[in-house]
């Protein structure tokens, strides 16, 4: 064992109840960063989870047609009211096309074509408005897991199939393997079976959506083979914002991030995520001042001791490598200390209240990561906490210390 | 013919403390301590033995005046460069508070080792365990320094001492604080080995029957070298050495 390490470890030993009363400092503070991360953490994951399992990254649309005025050879002001044309659902140019170069974009996953439009969704006589969804299934997975939300039957859309959420079903009555009629703008439409029932999360959702083939719904809103929109999945849900600013620049399309979408909740989000960083930053402070102290403390007790290793040819840079070690030591085990309180605590929050469907109400997100990371800045924590102490017994002048004991 | 070498040269050495009010201890020393002296160091309390001993020691630094380590000059040298030499060519044992109380009889021993080397290595256990053994505590070797007596502490000392096996040791008043039995055993363990290894000592204390077992007793009043004289203990004639040098006394 190397010299500086020795003597470190046995002045930590020595200090016995400085060391404990340190350590148990070192991991509350270390225990609530590592709660308080993955409650965030599970959190906001599960809020985005939960926002993502049901819409994509980007969604790409045609551009928004608006009239516009021609100006006038005479330049003469004109006041206009411009007003915005009748709402229909129209079409991606080209939109194969348009698919393959967003394949080809950098940082996109994958790409779905689908229609969305509106209509009626009617049974007896229960009617209600319903948003369409025509997707093609295979690709549309790859966008947003359906096959996962289903709670009842399957996701089987060949011909006239309409899968339904809870909410419709329950509002229409009708159950797996039950017929709604649609009707669509134009008196397009039909009766349409009912092979599945889907949740995805949102009471909304459950009540608007209706997912049928994309080519049943090319066939209600009169698109003959176009698509409304392109659905990106793109390799980072944060990047999102970014990858639909690539998009427009190279489609020249509409196209929308998650992000866009859901401002309030990234607002959330962020607030949330400063407010604990702030929390963390307090915390880590306290932490590093506790160390601070009791090795400031333990130089001064140490200091004729200091003066002995000294008279007796250690160097300088030992006696500060000494001290900078029971500095990272400290940081190290109190941060393990920190882990295991963190972890119960996290846990047991997590046990506390369940969610009806069996989830935890406060998810929280515990990983390697985190641990290593809360390992890294309490090590480094301690270190820097260590470095005035340290340098402090590196000045002891061994002759005055000595002398004076 | 003297076959001895100079192991410590200290010449018109003045130390003096504080800057508004100026104290003069130290007021011009020469002296030279030879290899295999075992010489005491005396004078009333004040009259700058312990700083005198400090600036040997390469602990402090001289206010002028040089400091000559086997014929070097110490005194252009930085605090790592003397840490080193000190660590290599002078052992130390000190009044109080001699020992690392976190550690061992054996620790303490080794630790100026470890110091040096890096790693703890099973050689300088050994070495430890041999020296202690020749301080008889052997059986003492695990024990925390703080359940020894205070003579046992004090031969621990003289082990750690002697562990880099240095020509010279340093020892400020080390029967200061131990009862007459005590203060003699540890006395003659070092002219012992004074007298098996021929390490040299220089060893400060106030105590006439320390004196008399030495070769050498150099009395100091006042920061001043008041007399230097030799008991006639034989193979000690020396042909008008620097470092024989007999003052009258002040009046
Ligand atoms: N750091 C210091 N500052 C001021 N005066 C000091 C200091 N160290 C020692 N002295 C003074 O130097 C004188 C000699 O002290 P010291 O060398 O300890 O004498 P001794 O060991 O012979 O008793 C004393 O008067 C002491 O007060
Ligand atoms: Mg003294």
């Amino acid at each position: 064992m190397p010299f500086e390490l020795f003597v470190a470890l046995r002045y930590l030993r020595e200090g016995r109840l400085q060391t404990w009363l340190i350590l148990a400092g070192i991991g509350v503070g270390v225990g609530v960063i590592i709660f308080l991360s993955a409650l965030i953490n599970g959190l906001q994951q599960s809020l985005i989870d939960r926002t993502l399992g049901s819409q994509a990254q980007v969604v790409v649309r045609p551009p928004e047609e608006m009239p516009r005025i021609l100006p006038r050879a005479d330049s003469a002001l004109v006041s206009s009211v411009v007003q915005r044309p009748p709402q229909r659902v129209r079409s991606i140019v080209e939109w194969q096309r348009v698919m393959s170069l967003l394949r080809r974009t950098p940082g996109v996953v994958a790409v779905a074509p689908t229609v969305a439009g509106p209509a009626m969704a009617v049974r007896g006589p229960g009617s209600t408005a319903v948003t369409i969804r025509g997707v093609d299934i295979d690709s549309y997975e790859s966008i947003v897991d359906l096959r996962g939300r289903l709670v009842a039957g399957t996701f089987d859309l060949a011909g006239f199939k309409a899968v339904v959420g809870t909410e419709l079903a329950r509002e229409l009555g009708v159950g797996v393997g039950g017929r709604i009629r649609i009707q669509a703008a134009g008196d397009r439409g039909g009766v349409y079976t009912v092979p599945g029932i889907f949740d995805l999360g949102s009471k909304d959702l459950n009540q608007r959506w209706i997912f049928v083939s994309l080519r049943g719904a090319q066939t209600m809103f009169d698109l003959d083979g176009g698509v409304s929109t392109l659905e990106v999945k793109g390799d980072q849900v944060f990047q999102a914002e970014e990858l639909a600013g690539r998009i427009r620049d190279r489609t020249g399309l509409d196209a929308e991030s998650w992000m866009a979408r859901n401002g309030d909740l990234l607002v959330g989000l962020r607030s949330q995520s400063q407010s604990s960083v702030m929390i963390q930053v307090f915390v880590i402070l306290a932490v590093a001042l506790g160390i601070a102290s009791v090795l400031a403390v333990s130089v001064v007790q140490k200091s004729r001791e200091i003066g002995i290793l000294k008279a007796t040819g250690t160097r300088t840079g030992s006696v500060t490598r000494i001290f900078l070690l029971q500095g990272a030591v400290l940081g190290a085990v109190g941060s393990l200390v920190g882990i295991a309180i963190g972890t119960t605590l996290a846990l047991f929050f997590a046990n506390l209240a369940r969610n009806p469907d069996g989830s935890p109400t406060f998810p929280v997100d515990l990983n390697l990561w985190l641990f290593g990371r809360s390992v890294a800045v309490a090590l480094t924590v301690g270190l820097l906490a260590a470095i005035l102490p340290a340098r402090r017994a590196a000045r002891m002048d061994p002759a005055t210390v000595i002398r004076n004991g | 013919m003297d076959d001895t070498i100079s192991l410590l040269r200290v010449e018109a050495l003045t130390k003096t403390y504080g800057e508004r009010v100026v104290t003069h201890v130290l007021k011009g020393i020469d002296l030279e301590i030879r290899s295999g002296e075992l010489c005491a160091l005396t004078g009333p309390s004040g009259s700058g033995k312990t700083t005198l001993l400090n600036l040997m020691g390469l602990l402090d630094r001289p206010t002028s005046g040089r400091i000559l380590l086997r014929g070097q000059d110490t005194t252009p040298l930085d605090d790592a460069s003397r840490t080193r030499l000190r660590a290599r060519s002078l052992g130390f044992v000190f009044q109080f508070h001699h020992l690392l109380t976190a550690f061992t009889a054996a620790e303490n021993v080794l630790l100026p080792l470890l110091s040096l080397h890096g790693n703890k290595e099973p050689w300088m256990r050994e070495r430890a365990l041999t020296l202690l053994a020749e301080v008889g505590l052997s059986d003492r070797a695990d024990y925390r320094v703080t359940d020894l007596s205070g003579g046992q502490q004090q031969r621990v000392a003289v082990a750690r001492s002697l562990v880099m096996d240095p020509p010279l040791v340093l020892a400020d008043e080390p029967t200061g604080n131990l009862d007459t039995q005590a203060g003699e055993q540890v006395l003659r363990l070092m002219r012992s080995f004074n007298e098996r290894r021929g390490t040299a000592f220089l060893i400060v204390t106030h105590d006439e029957s320390v004196a008399d077992l030495c070769h050498r007793v150099v009395h100091m009043v006042d920061g001043r070298v008041d007399s230097d004289t030799r008991n006639g203990v034989e193979g000690w004639e020396q042909d008008g050495g620097t470092s024989v040098q007999t003052h009258e006394p002040l009046s």
